[in-house]
């Protein structure tokens, strides 16, 4: 099913906010509802936004490219993504995300063996006085978690995991 | 005193619509689109010595007074991407006074023209473009936005375009190329973009702080604004201090408050009582302000006291490093962070922040030699003034002041 017929609504308030004669913006938004459910962008999608907006395949995957919030690959259904940046290295984040690695038993990059956590370090995102912080990005979007440890961490992973099972 | 940016602070409820109502909120709109011309409401803005809190610190009123009005349409861009390490005030701002914000956004879209206003937020700030939206939704109910505002024939829309994890696209011109759905890379100027921007059309991009100042200095006037800061920075300033201290947090000061009041009054002090070892004043992007004396911390942040201290003050993103930080691993962070944000269109940069975060690293881990930091030393240098856009310029910066200033720290981690 394209994304016009499956999202109708959220398709046509995409296309309303640019100029008609510069449809080619609504590439951001439509990636970003093309990658809600299975948290990856397929190729067909990117065909489907290409006719869409009259633009290449290429141009499509270029830009999935270049954005590191776009996916072009399946994951874990939600990815983990800690920040190890300056500021909240000064606050402990290295530590923080070692810490994680050991208790899930996976290394930065790798997926949890029921697939329901990727764990990525990830650069600020401007929560620097919050530290350690992650944000979790999945098909309830993204969301922030603040102030953490790793206690309150693990809780929030197996609450994702009874959601997901 | 009472705040001017961080109002929610001192009016808990100031993100409800009528709240912000009740509180002076759309006053200032009204007015300039009823009783003012447009660029009397740019001449008010220069005169209160308003300069842009995105990090250049370049006046806001003069801006506005460049856009080409033999093209049309105009647009106004409000850059919302805060990604620069150590910056978290736009995200306070709109998360809880977004309607100042979102005013600021009208009032400089009625100065310039625009009929039709974005605001680019970074897409991790998925949730705040959400909120964004339904406060739109509320103005636009309330007759603040849309068609022939006010029985003028002035019209307005504003709307949110979420970016995907990129901080070059804070990079004014690699925003507009992300907008018009591209890879968010600089543009080659000039031409700058109140000439030519969004879709090639005249456009003003503007920080969400330093919009946010707008209503209150149409409202309060020039001389209001200009009694508070220093004759070369007016007004107020949201500090993000971050690092070392005992409570980090977004600070709104008077521009020339002294680095010691914001660390030590404000923060608190530095955690386990530490020595301040280095400043940087404007996030990752910064040169490191060496603490050897000090007197150094009783320099008041300004633009022109922060430039005396071989420093920018740049969007004023306090990160203080203490005693126990070395800088060998001080800037093989901030160097990994920029190899990874070059957007790759330029050689130097692309290149050099390869190259030096292999050099870093190696310094880092103690596989290096005394000749392997002159070589880093010399790579930063030679990229200076090369790169197309700032960013690379950036990269550089907490290398070179790193090496030149805190070169013990090297000695140290160096083989024979
Ligand atoms: C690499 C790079 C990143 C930038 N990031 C931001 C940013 O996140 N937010 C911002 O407001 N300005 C950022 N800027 C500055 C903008 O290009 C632009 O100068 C600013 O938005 C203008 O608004 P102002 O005059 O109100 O400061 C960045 C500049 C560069 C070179
Ligand atoms: S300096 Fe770096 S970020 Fe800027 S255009 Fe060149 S490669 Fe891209
Ligand atoms: S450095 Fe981690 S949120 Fe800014």
């Amino acid at each position: 099913m394209s994304l016009a017929e499956k999202y109708p609504k959220e398709v046509k308030q995409i296309l309303a906010k640019y100029p008609p004669e510069h449809k080619r913006s609504a590439v951001m938004p439509l990636l970003y509802l093309a990658q809600r459910e299975e948290g990856y962008i397929t190729k067909a999608a990117m065909q489907d936004i290409a006719r869409m907006l009259d633009i290449s395949e290429t141009d499509v995957a270029s830009i999935v490219g270049f954005y590191t919030l776009y996916h072009d690959k399946k994951e874990g259904k939600y990815r983990m993504q800690v920040c190890t940046d300056l500021p909240c290295a000064l606050r402990g984040a290295d530590e923080f995300l070692d810490n994680l690695c050991a208790n899930l038993g996976i290394k930065v990059g790798e997926t949890t063996p029921d697939g329901v956590i990727t764990l990525e370090a990830v650069m600020c995102l401007a929560a620097c006085d919050k530290a350690p912080v992650f944000q979790t990005q999945g098909p309830d979007g993204i969301k922030y978690h603040e102030n953490m440890t790793v206690d309150k961490t693990m809780e929030l992973i197996e609450a994702l995991r009874k959601s997901s099972a | 005193m009472a705040h001017i940016l961080l109002r929610h602070r001192d009016i808990p409820d100031i993100h409800k619509l009528e709240v912000y109502k009740k509180n002076g909120g759309f006053a200032a709109f009204q007015n300039a689109v009823t009783r003012m011309k447009p660029n009397e409401v740019t001449e008010v803005v220069k005169n209160s010595g308003l300069r842009g809190r995105g990090g250049a610190g370049f006046p806001t009123g003069m801006k506005w007074s460049f856009i080409d009005n033999k093209n049309w349409p105009h647009y106004v861009v409000a850059n919302a991407d805060e990604s620069e390490p150590g910056t978290f005030k736009d995200r306070e701002i709109m998360e809880s006074n977004p309607f100042q914000f979102l005013e600021g956004v009208a009032i400089a879209s009625y100065a310039v023209g625009a009929n039709a206003a974005y605001v680019y937020l970074r897409g991790e700030f998925w949730q705040i473009a959400a909120f964004l939206d339904e406060k739109i939704a509320e103005m636009e109910a309330a007759g603040y936005l849309g068609k022939n505002l006010f029985g003028t024939d002035y019209s307005l829309k504003i709307y949110t375009h979420l970016g995907a994890g990129a901080y070059i696209c804070g990079e004014e011109t690699a925003m507009l190329e992300s907008i018009e759905g591209k890879r968010g890379q600089p543009r080659v100027r000039p031409p700058f973009p109140p000439s030519y921007g969004l879709y090639g059309k005249p456009t003003i991009v503007n920080n969400v702080e330093t919009l946010t100042n707008v209503p209150l200095i149409l409202a309060n006037g020039a001389e209001w604004y200009k009694s508070m800061g220093t004759a070369d920075s007016a007004g107020v300033k949201i500090f993000s201090l971050s690092g070392r201290v005992r409570k980090p947090g977004n600070y709104e000061l008077p521009f020339g408050t002294t680095f010691r009041e914001l660390i030590y009054t404000y923060g608190g002090g530095v955690q386990d009582s530490r020595k301040v070892k280095a400043i940087m004043p404007a996030g990752a992007s910064s040169s490191l302000i060496l603490v050897d004396d000090e007197k150094v911390l009783d320099t008041p942040m300004d633009y022109a006291s922060v430039r005396t201290l071989g420093a920018d003050l740049g969007s004023a993103s306090v990160i203080v490093i203490d005693d126990t930080v070395s800088m060998d691993w001080l800037i093989n962070k901030t160097v990994h962070f920029f190899r990874h944000e070059s957007c790759g269109k330029c050689t130097p940069c692309r290149e050099g922040t390869y190259w030096m975060s292999h050099l870093t690293e190696r310094i880092h881990e103690g596989r290096a030699t005394r000749a392997d930091v002159d070589l880093l030393l010399n790579v930063a240098k030679q990229m200076q003034g090369k790169c197309l856009c700032a960013l690379g310029e950036f990269s550089t910066m907490a290398v070179v002041t790193g090496i030149e200033r805190f070169r013990q720290d090297f000695d140290k981690v160096v083989k024979a």
